[in-house]
């Protein structure tokens, strides 16, 4: 079921009106129609109008203006200073852009791949359990992210941790203060977030496990005629017929990670420690616009992370006509 | 000639089951620890929200929850100590510490006095045994006032469950059933919402609700925009209205039930798994909803969720790691309670927006 069914020619616009009767008398019929679909889809309508159109050319406004929140009277219109600014001379821009791109670069991969991986382990017809198994699987996803995020900042001490202790028992020196620090070290930051974030990817094995689910059998039998083994199956068959999954959860995840924030925001407040390697891009922007209430310059830092996320968003659906399978498609 | 062709068959059989029997075991053996690594920081979470604060700061301490054993003598009370003598280890209370030297009491035979240790006490080791710290539970929920934060968190997740409900499946109805000009590209700009990050309206959004309706420190703000639905719900009701055969609703409009009738009362009591499952969506988003809280309510701590009230919390109780940690298992209790109940709708609901999509 592709994301258009039920669209049926008229609401693409194509008449389909053979005769004049016909055609004056299905008027009356389509008109009473079309007034119900807006009627029923009005809430929603309004709320678009309310709470997304309007506030988003507002807010493009806002960005040629230097208006603090606190002083309406004294906003002023000031044209692209704003914009100018942010890209030519505030330099924590740039280095929030970084930073994030960093991170994104660092959690993507681990977290797609796990969440693939997990999703051919619970789908191997050798697994025992394996309903209860997706369920356990799942359980973290479940735990409220701050819940999460305070179990975790202490399951990470470097001395009274769960995981350094882990860790030594293999022999590889990692409890006390010259030890694997994993919050206050910058080098290490981006993995500990990247363990947090794994306690997110629920949605994603599941996804992934669906459309596993949804590989005909055949393909692997043919395969396995042909002498492919289990790694040549998974990756001639299982990866490429799940594309379409990874390409949806690769769109979710690059556009979640533009608005990472609250990680950072409830283990330091946002103040970039350590070294301001957590000085997200979402975090700059909370700061501005909110505890500074620079609504001017906050309006501009939120409508560039809208054209960069549109940018990703749009470079990825272009390119991925090259990788993404999608099953009746002529090549 | 057939019984050799029958014996070989035999014993491929059998390699094959055995080799299937191994497998299984491996891969199952494999997921289980996979499993237990995933699960740790949860294991850690609720043991270490039953120790002791001391407890908790100590590297030495054992992994379960433990406490020191006192010992009262005279009047006062001294930790019982590993005592290395020449008769193997004893479990003395130390009474006068000393650098040097030390003195202990044995609790076997206070009679005997006070006994004289050379060495150092601070390299001995605790008697400790098992003790639950069951009370870190009630404190930590009075201390952060956790019923306070969960009314508000409980009064914001139903209120705006029943309004996105109800909106979404209007709306859904409305895509689902209904032609009408520009629905095509409706239907796109709504799917195009649910990767706009949300912070592109956010400024002129909080504007307009803190400083033109005075809404800040309300839920208002966050309570108003919910009642007009949500794409991602009624993306998903959508995809459920269209499996609804169409001849039950022609049925109703024979009978002369209007658009609005047919909807309540034919298309929503078939629709319930849907109806739930956004339901239940909706509340788990609720019961994690961290930023608008935190932007909107911002100087009225009254109003706070547990979210935010949980952040505060640990900000001010960084050293109290068993009550933060108590605190957050009480916070995870009731959506993990609720998805165990409800696993089937739920999971049958996220897989219909990932795959369909």
């Amino acid at each position: 079921m592709d994301m258009f069914t039920g669209l049926d020619d008229a609401a693409k616009g194509i008449p389909r009106l053979t005769d004049m009767q016909a055609a004056l008398r299905l008027t009356g019929a389509q008109r009473d129609e079309a007034k119900w679909g807006l009627i029923f889809i009005s809430p929603w309508l309004i709320g678009f109008a309310l709470f997304y159109f309007a506030p988003m050319i507002v807010s493009f406004l806002f960005s040629l203006y230097d208006f603090v929140l606190s002083a309406p009277d004294e906003a002023r219109f000031v044209g692209l200073e704003n914009w100018r600014r942010m890209l030519a001379e505030d330099p924590n821009t740039w280095e929030a852009l970084f930073v994030t791109f960093k991170f994104a670069l660092i959690s993507l991969p681990i977290g797609m791949v796990s969440a693939f991986l997990l999703a051919v382990l619970l789908n191997s017809k050798h697994l025992l359990g394996r309903n209860v198994m997706r369920t356990l699987f799942y359980a973290p996803t479940m735990v409220p992210l701050i819940a999460a995020i305070l179990i975790w900042s202490r399951v990470l001490n470097p001395q009274t941790g769960w995981l350094n202790q882990m860790i030594e028992v293999t022999g590889i020196q990692a409890v006390g203060m010259d030890g694997l620090r994993w919050l206050d070290d910058p080098n290490l930051i981006y993995i500990a977030y990247t363990f947090i974030g794994l306690w997110g990817i629920g949605n994603a094995i599941l996804i992934n496990l669906a459309s596993l689910q949804g590989v005909p059998t055949e393909l692997y039998e043919a395969a396995s005629i042909d002498g492919a083994g289990w790694l040549r199956q998974l990756w001639s068959v299982t990866i490429p017929m799940v594309t379409p999954v990874i390409f949806y959860n690769l769109v979710l995840s690059v556009v979640g990670l533009l608005q990472y924030f609250i990680v950072p925001y409830v283990l330091n407040g946002g103040n970039g420690y350590p070294e301001g390697s957590t000085n997200f891009y979402m975090i700059y922007f909370y700061k501005q616009a909110f505890p500074f209430q620079n609504m001017g310059y906050g309006a501009t830092l939120a409508w560039f992370m809208f054209i960069i996320g549109l940018g990703i968003t749009i470079f990825l659906f272009a390119t991925g006509r090259y990788w993404v399978y999608y099953a009746g498609e002529n090549k | 000639m057939a019984a050799l062709q029958s014996n070989t068959w035999n014993e491929y059989e059998i390699g094959r089951r055995r080799r299937n029997l191994l497998l299984t075991a491996a891969v199952t053996l494999f997921a289980l620890a996979i499993l237990a690594i995933y699960l740790m920081p949860m294991a850690y979470g609720v043991i270490t929200s039953l120790k002791s604060k001391a407890q908790t700061s100590d590297p030495g301490a054992p992994v379960w929850p433990a406490e020191a054993v006192k010992f009262s003598y005279e009047g006062d009370n001294y930790d019982l100590l590993q005592v290395p003598t020449e008769s193997g280890i004893r479990h003395w209370a130390l009474v006068k510490k000393g650098r040097r030297a030390s003195q202990f009491i044995d609790p076997a035979n206070v009679a005997a006095g006070l006994i004289d240790w050379e060495g150092n006490w601070r390299q001995l080791q605790p008697v400790r045994e098992f003790a639950v710290q069951w009370d870190n539970y009630p404190r930590a929920w009075n201390t952060i006032d956790f019923a306070r934060l969960l009314g508000n968190t409980l009064m914001y997740a139903f209120i705006t469950m029943f309004g996105t409900v109800a909106a979404s499946s209007c709306a859904a109805y409305g895509f689902a059933r209904f032609n009408f000009p520009f629905k095509n590209l409706l239907f796109m700009i709504m799917i195009g919402t649910i990767v706009l990050p949300p912070a592109v309206t956010l400024v002129p959004t909080y504007a307009f609700f803190v400083n033109i309706l005075g809404w800040g420190g309300t839920w208002l703000p966050l309570i108003v925009p919910a009642m007009f639905g949500n794409a991602y719900n009624i993306f998903l009701l959508r995809q459920y209205f269209l499996t609804i055969p169409r001849e039950m609703e022609e049925a109703a409009q024979i009978d002369g039930a209007g658009r609005i009738r047919t909807f309540v009362s034919v298309i929503l009591p078939q629709a319930v798994p849907a109806l739930t499952a956004v339901s239940l969506f909706h509340f788990f988003f609720a019961w994690n909803d961290f930023f608008g809280p935190l932007i909107y309510l911002a100087g009225n701590r009254d109003a706070n969720p547990i979210t935010v009230g949980l952040t505060e919390f640990n900000g001010l109780y960084s050293s109290e790691t068993q009550l933060i940690l108590a605190a957050a298992v009480i916070s995870m209790i009731p959506p993990l309670a609720i998805f165990f109940l409800a696993q089937r709708v739920f999971i049958q609901g996220i897989v219909v927006t990932g795959v369909d999509k």
